[in-house]
């Protein structure tokens, strides 16, 4: 039955091709726009870390002065270096590591490259494990490492093929700034998108290259990257200038692995700061959070409003396509109600006709998707050709192209469902008098 | 033309209208609240700097190792910059308006107030006017020994003492205006900490801040006499007329090697590219809009065209019998025309109503101001004018029935 209601459905569209057309190129075009805003929304929104962002907290707490406190306010986005030195050192978590970016000087011994900047993390031991970064040669460094200013480094791979032409590299220097480092570990591709563990460098497409230990970074005054807040007389300071006490310029996060070792932390945070106050160090009463990463990526908005809003757009773009192809289908199958109606004489059932028009209505909608699909393809092309920040990461993944064709055929039959319920309620025969 | 008739025909037509209807009002409402959001971004990418934009270049550049003493390394720099032909003035900042990464300071009016009164831009360089080429409106430009080293400013901010406060500042007239509504900011004192005073010695027209999100704090700016030195973070700015950038800046970033060879050029451009880089996202915003709503009439429009088709080709019986009792060809044209301009209206004041609310939830959800009632008018032409093309193409093929049709069993 369903391959003469084909057969039917291909010969009444090719009865009348502008129309059909039209229709098809509407729901391509609506879907096209769609599929093409919501996967760069999908792909901004994505878990940079599945499986693994649940157990990952970011701590804050509030060691500002009393001046301009009011309630409610919510506790600074990082921490000061001595609140972090106090926490790391603590160990209340499964795992935790402090950092801030930087940038460094490379200077390599081969005499044909020329020294260059690249963007480095100083960061605490438990680092590598704590975000599961995958090491190609070598490991990451101890605590005991981090305690003894050690002169260790660990390199992305990129950095690797760069000056060692991707041969192993662990045990041989590298000269950074003045200093002389051993390199320790190399890093596989590893490139998380948002760059969620520390967000006021750009929240896309930032990577850092390399890895030095925090204390050994301050120890060489090694250039500081990000924002910095600060209160009372605090200054930022500038380069290796680094910003005051009382500055909040480091990301700290720990690893707690269930919901009961996160309450626990709360708890923690909120005893550290009692008995900050009780030092006399905080003028504020407690005032923690501790959000899941997940949760830190929302509470800071990294999706650009923007991208929402070209979804929405384009949602409303694909309403007004479906309404119109709404419109022209009706049409189409009231014009054929004296055939239907014969049908109908003949002994076919309403479901029957409805069934009949509703597969003309799908061979719509499947042309309409795969030329949405075409049109989305075209789509994320011309946004990877953009210059925004996340312009590369536009690429449609297998989730996206099943949701292209899911979107298309439902909005098709939902647009095919009205026309085809309405010209099967033709009365049999009664439409063969006129005319 | 009587409507009456064309109303009593409609009628029939039910479903169909409402589809037509809806669409219509669909469209209005994203069209007017699409130029509105247009117009928006256009007037953001209008935003004043204040600066000679078209005569600026800037260089940023880092040492391989730290320089032993990085302020006697800017001043060689400076000095070096200076001797290129066609360099008009040279100047260091760190930062420029619309650069994207900004230093910025919470301004009092007293050092003890609990609250910061407001934001502000600080830019700490040296020779910025006239290498910015900003407008002084009254006071004065920095003399040069109003400038001091960071350093020494950190240190005594440090230890609390104090030293070397007030420092001169320059402001911006918006900055001065909200700080002193209707008085000469010249000699009032601003605190930026405690112990940070500053006394304002000059006030210029216009400077914007580099992350100038929004329009009302765009120019809350302050300008203030600090020699950071050669640092990473720093930039040598140059200015030269507009045809010689890019023969200054290949001379300049050469200067800077020759001053000393250990150091890498970590960026040159352009002011024009500073200011195309940070309002990009809006440029390509405004590109989009502007083909959805291309896209949008399109697509209502041969709606609209494909189902006034379908009405022709249905009523062409009804149209001959029409042509036969006298009805001229002008008379059918009228007659789809006026049909269009209902469906089309009632539409349009649909779609009035959902524009509204469509601009109220965008208002809820961004940052944008309530729709002037001005843009719904637009929308209204745009539609009016759309259908009435559509529709012309059937109209006249509807006119050219010969009235023989009235005679013809189908």
């Amino acid at each position: 039955m369903f391959g003469y209601y084909l057969d039917l459905a291909l010969r009444s569209l090719k009865r009348n091709k502008v129309l059909t057309a039209l229709m098809v190129l509407a729901i391509a075009v609506g879907i096209g726009a769609c599929m093409t805003t919501f996967t760069v929304l999908h792909v901004l929104s994505g878990d940079p870390l599945p499986g693994r962002s649940s157990a990952l907290y970011y701590p804050q707490i509030d060691p500002q002065d009393a001046s301009g406190m009011m309630p409610g306010t919510m506790p600074p986005l990082q921490v000061t270096l001595i609140d972090g030195m106090n926490l790391l050192r603590a160990r209340r978590a499964d795992r935790q590591a402090l950092m801030t970016g930087g940038a460094v000087p490379i200077h390599p011994d081969s005499s044909s490259l020329d020294p260059f900047y690249v963007e480095a993390r100083y960061t605490t031991a438990d680092f590598f494990a704590m975000f599961e970064a995958p090491f190609l040669y070598g490991h990451g460094w101890t605590g005991a490492d981090d305690e003894a200013h050690a002169r260790d480094v660990v390199i992305t791979r990129k950095l690797d093929e760069k000056l060692f032409k991707g041969a192993d590299s662990t045990g041989r220097t590298l000269r950074v700034g003045g200093s002389t480092f051993r390199i320790v570990g190399v890093l596989d591709s590893w490139r998380p998108n948002p760059h969620f563990y520390d967000l006021t460098t750009g929240s896309y497409n930032y990577y850092d290259e390399v890895f030095i230990p925090l204390q050994t970074a301050l120890e060489l005054h090694y250039d500081h990257n990000g924002s910095n807040d600060c209160w009372g007389n605090g200054t930022g300071g500038a380069g290796g200038i680094y910003p005051s006490a009382t500055c909040v310029w480091l990301q700290y996060w720990v690893e707690l692995d269930t919901p009961a070792k996160a309450a626990a932390y709360t708890q923690y945070l909120v005893h550290y700061s009692e008995e900050q106050k009780a030092l006399g160090r905080f003028e504020r009463s407690p005032n923690v959070r501790l959000d899941n990463l997940m949760q830190w990526l929302d509470y800071n908005g990294v999706v650009p409003s923007d991208v929402r809003l070209q979804a929405w757009l384009a949602l409303g773009f694909l309403l007004v396509c479906l309404v119109n192809t709404v419109g022209l289908m009706l049409a189409k199958f009231l014009r054929r109600s004296g055939e239907l109606s014969v049908r109908r004489a003949l002994g076919a059932s309403k479901r029957a006709l409805f069934a009949q028009l509703l597969t003309e209505s799908a061979v719509v909608g499947l042309a309409g998707g795969v030329g949405g699909l075409l049109l989305a393809l075209l789509g994320l092309w011309l946004v990877r050709h953009r210059s925004s920040d996340y312009a590369a990461l536009a690429h449609l993944d297998p989730v996206m192209l099943l949701a292209t064709f899911a979107l298309a055929i439902g909005a098709s039959l939902l647009a095919g469902i009205l026309p085809a319920w309405r010209a099967s309620k033709v009365a049999p025969a009664l439409q063969l008098k006129s005319n | 033309m009587d409507i009456l008739p064309i109303l009593a025909t409609l009628r029939r037509h039910k479903m169909i209208i409402w589809l037509l209807v809806l669409e219509i009002a669909l469209s209005c409402a994203i069209v007017c609240n699409g130029v509105f959001l247009i117009v928006q971004r256009m007037q953001h990418m209008e935003m004043p700097s204040g600066i000679a934009e078209h005569e600026l270049v800037q260089i940023q550049q880092a040492p391989i190792a730290p320089p032993s003493d990085r302020y006697a390394r800017a001043q060689e720099d400076v000095a070096a910059l200076r001797q290129i032909p066609g360099v008009r003035a040279v100047g260091m900042t760190n930062q420029l308006p619309f650069s994207g990464y900004s230093s910025n300071g919470g301004v009092m009016l007293s050092p003890t107030q609990p609250h910061r009164t407001l934001n502000a831009a600080t830019y700490f360089g040296g020779n910025l006017l006239p290498t910015l080429g900003l407008h002084l409106v009254s006071g004065r430009d920095f003399a040069s020994d109003d400038y001091v080293n960071a350093d020494a400013i950190l240190k005594s901010l440090a230890n609390g003492s104090g030293k070397g406060f007030p420092m001169p500042t320059i402001i911006s007239s918006t900055l001065a205006e909200r700080l002193w509504p209707q008085q000469s900011p010249l000699g009032k004192l601003i605190w930026l900490a405690p112990k940070a005073s500053f006394r304002v010695v000059g006030v210029v027209a216009t400077l914007a801040r580099a992350n100038a999100y929004n329009t009302a704090t765009a120019q809350y700016s302050m300008i203030v006499p600090l020699h950071m030195g050669a640092d990473k973070d720093q930039s040598y700015l140059l200015r030269t007329r507009s045809q010689d950038r890019q023969r200054v800046l290949a001379a300049a970033v050469a200067a800077l090697k020759r001053a000393d060879p250990a150091r890498v050029i970590t960026h040159t451009r352009t002011y024009d590219q500073i200011r195309s880089d940070y309002f990009k996202d809006d440029h390509a915003m405004a590109g989009i809009l502007i083909s959805v709503i291309v896209a949008l009439l399109l697509v209502t429009g041969l709606g609209i065209a494909g189902l006034a088709s379908f009405w022709v080709a249905q009523r062409r019986k009804q149209i001959g019998i029409r042509r036969a009792l006298g009805a001229t060809r002008t008379d059918i044209v009228h007659y789809f025309q006026t049909e269009n301009f209902l469906i089309v209206t009632f539409g349009i004041v649909i779609g009035m109503v959902l524009a509204y609310g469509l601009s109220l939830w965008l208002m809820m959800h961004y940052e944008l101001p309530r729709l002037p009632l001005s843009y719904l008018p637009i929308g209204a032409v745009a539609l009016w004018l759309v259908g009435q093309l559509a529709v012309l193409g059937p109209a006249l093929r509807a006119a050219a029935v010969p009235p023989v049709v009235a005679t013809r069993s189908v």
